[in-house]
């Protein structure tokens, strides 16, 4: 079954949330990466963009298909991982770890709590 | 209603996922495209086609009638050999590319794609109504009760002869074993006393069979192959792996390189049209095609930036130049495993069309370099003599 880490929070369309600090780090989940398959390409905001939560803000394309991927939260992108694009297969061997996409500085912290808890998210893949 | 092939359940079992393709519930994959792919290229694969259906012509005027529908010229066929072809309308435009056998002397098998088997029965049906000698031709629709596998890859013959020891009794087999057929030949093989047709084919471009089998016993034989070819790197096979193998291949697949709109010409299938030798459907409208020069014609394009998005089908290829004019759209396109960068296949205007020629992919609002490509987009290491550095 996927992994699905309890100290996450997680967005509908299987984006992931690590907040904290100052910065909240975003990913797919392992159940989403799972669903993908083989990763081949990652297409990552640019630094500086201002994302609103629900925007499509990067693609992850896999041997058949593109798939949008969305910001779970408001506030401006400050860092994204420069490794995926050269190994974009790391979507699929860390998807909490090495395979992050990108981190923004929250515009709307209170956001995060809207979002599923894990429980929430193992409940709606099923699993 | 989906199809299903005798092999679902066994898809289901290997964790298969089902997509739809052509009518039919078929696996994409197994253990992933990539992984499948480079099986086939190092090793050796498995794929169930039952869906492909199986068309049997025999009769006196058999061969006669078929040459008056089929591009390729069924004549140099000797009993045992085969050869791609097409069937088109009188306008040039593609019903079906398919493969020709020759299995008796009288007797052809044509095997078909799965979502055109209907269409093609229905014009080779009224074909022959007006075809004189009909009374000398019997058409049989086999679809429905045979299943095939295509067995793909450079390791294929190590095992593959241990799984079918001999010729099938009195089917006047020319190979002893399926390893001594040649590229293209057709025999028949005993499985446990059943006859099974061997093909020494494939749309991969390595060695390999398609093995055509009743429904009843393309279960078992698949399990088997499994399990025989396992030690040798055999793995099951999607359509997903089927159609990056294909697309390294440049092999036309029917619905996106071939449609009734455009001519085996255009698609650069000409070696495969037999306009000098013979008249058949089409032929007429391929001759001025021809006489008249192309407007337009499939090229193979390969993307020149390995961190390029990987292109899909319907993507717009541009010309030089910042405001280049739009030059079509892809009708394929994928990441190469082989190669690790994007490949496709577009129909571009004749001018745009010589290996190359700069163009540009559209893809989500950006350009990015390609050029146009000489066909096959990959060669095998050993028919180029030395890998090549890509």
């Amino acid at each position: 079954m996927s992994n699905v880490p309890s100290e996450l929070r997680y967005a509908k369309s299987h984006e992931w949330v690590r907040s904290g600090g100052e910065l909240a780090e975003i990913g797919i989940t392992d159940h989403a990466q799972h669903e993908l398959t083989d990763v081949v390409f990652v297409e990552l905001p640019v630094v500086g963009r201002k994302v609103k939560a629900g925007e499509v803000c990067a693609v992850v394309e896999s041997v058949k298909t593109a798939s949008d991927i969305y910001s779970p939260i408001s506030g401006e992108v400050v860092a994204v991982n420069g490794a995926l694009p050269s190994q974009p297969s790391l979507v699929n061997t860390a998807p909490y770890g090495e395979g992050w996409f990108f981190k923004v500085r929250p515009s709307a912290p209170a956001e995060v709590s809207a979002l599923l808890t894990a429980d929430q998210y193992r409940a709606q893949i099923g699993g | 209603m989906l199809k299903r092939t005798p092999l679902f359940e066994a898809h289901v079992g290997l964790g298969a996922r089902i997509v739809e393709f052509g009518g039919w519930e078929m696996p994409i994959q197994y253990s992933g495209i990539l992984d499948e792919h480079h099986a086939v290229r190092t090793a050796a694969g498995l794929f169930d086609i039952s869906h492909m259906g199986e068309v049997f012509v025999s009769g006196p005027a058999a061969e006669e009638f078929l040459n008056g529908v089929l591009t390729n010229d069924l004549r140099k066929l000797v009993p045992g050999q085969g050869q791609y072809t097409l069937m088109c309308r009188p306008h040039g435009g593609v019903i079906d590319d398919l493969f020709a056998y020759r299995i008796g002397a009288v007797d052809f098998l044509l095997i078909v794609n799965a979502s055109r088997a209907d269409v093609d029965m229905a014009w080779l049906t009224a074909r022959l109504l007006e075809f004189p000698r009909r009374s000398e031709v019997q058409l049989t629709n086999a679809s429905d009760r045979l299943s095939a596998v295509a067995l793909q890859g450079p390791r294929v013959s190590e095992f593959v002869d241990d799984v079918f020891p001999g010729p099938f009794e009195h089917s006047g087999s020319l190979s002893s074993r399926p390893t001594e057929m040649k590229r293209n030949r057709i025999s028949v093989f005993s499985y446990g006393g059943t006859p099974v047709w061997f093909a020494r084919t494939g749309y991969t471009g390595e060695d390999g069979f398609e093995i055509v089998a009743p429904n009843a016993l393309v279960v078992e034989l698949w399990q088997r192959l499994l399990a025989v070819g396992k030690s040798h790197g055999l793995k099951p096979c999607g359509l997903g792996a089927r159609d990056t193998l294909r697309t390294e291949m440049c092999f036309p697949l029917y619905g996106q390189e071939l449609n009734e709109e455009w001519s085996p010409i255009e698609a650069g299938l000409d070696v495969f049209v037999a306009l000098d030798q013979k008249e058949f459907q089409g032929s007429e409208h391929m001759l001025k095609q021809r006489t008249a020069g192309l407007r337009r014609r499939l090229v193979a394009l390969r993307l020149l930036e390995k961190g390029a998005p990987p292109p899909r089908p319907h993507y717009s290829v541009w010309g030089e130049g910042g405001d280049g004019v739009r030059l079509g759209e892809t009708t394929s396109g994928t990441l190469s495993p082989s190669l690790g960068v994007g490949i496709g296949m577009a129909y571009l205007p004749v001018a745009h069309a010589e290996p190359g020629t700069r163009v540009y992919l559209e893809i989500r609002g950006k350009r990015y370099a390609a050029e146009v490509t000489k066909k096959p987009l990959y060669r095998r290491p050993a028919a180029t003599g030395a890998a090549k550095a890509v």
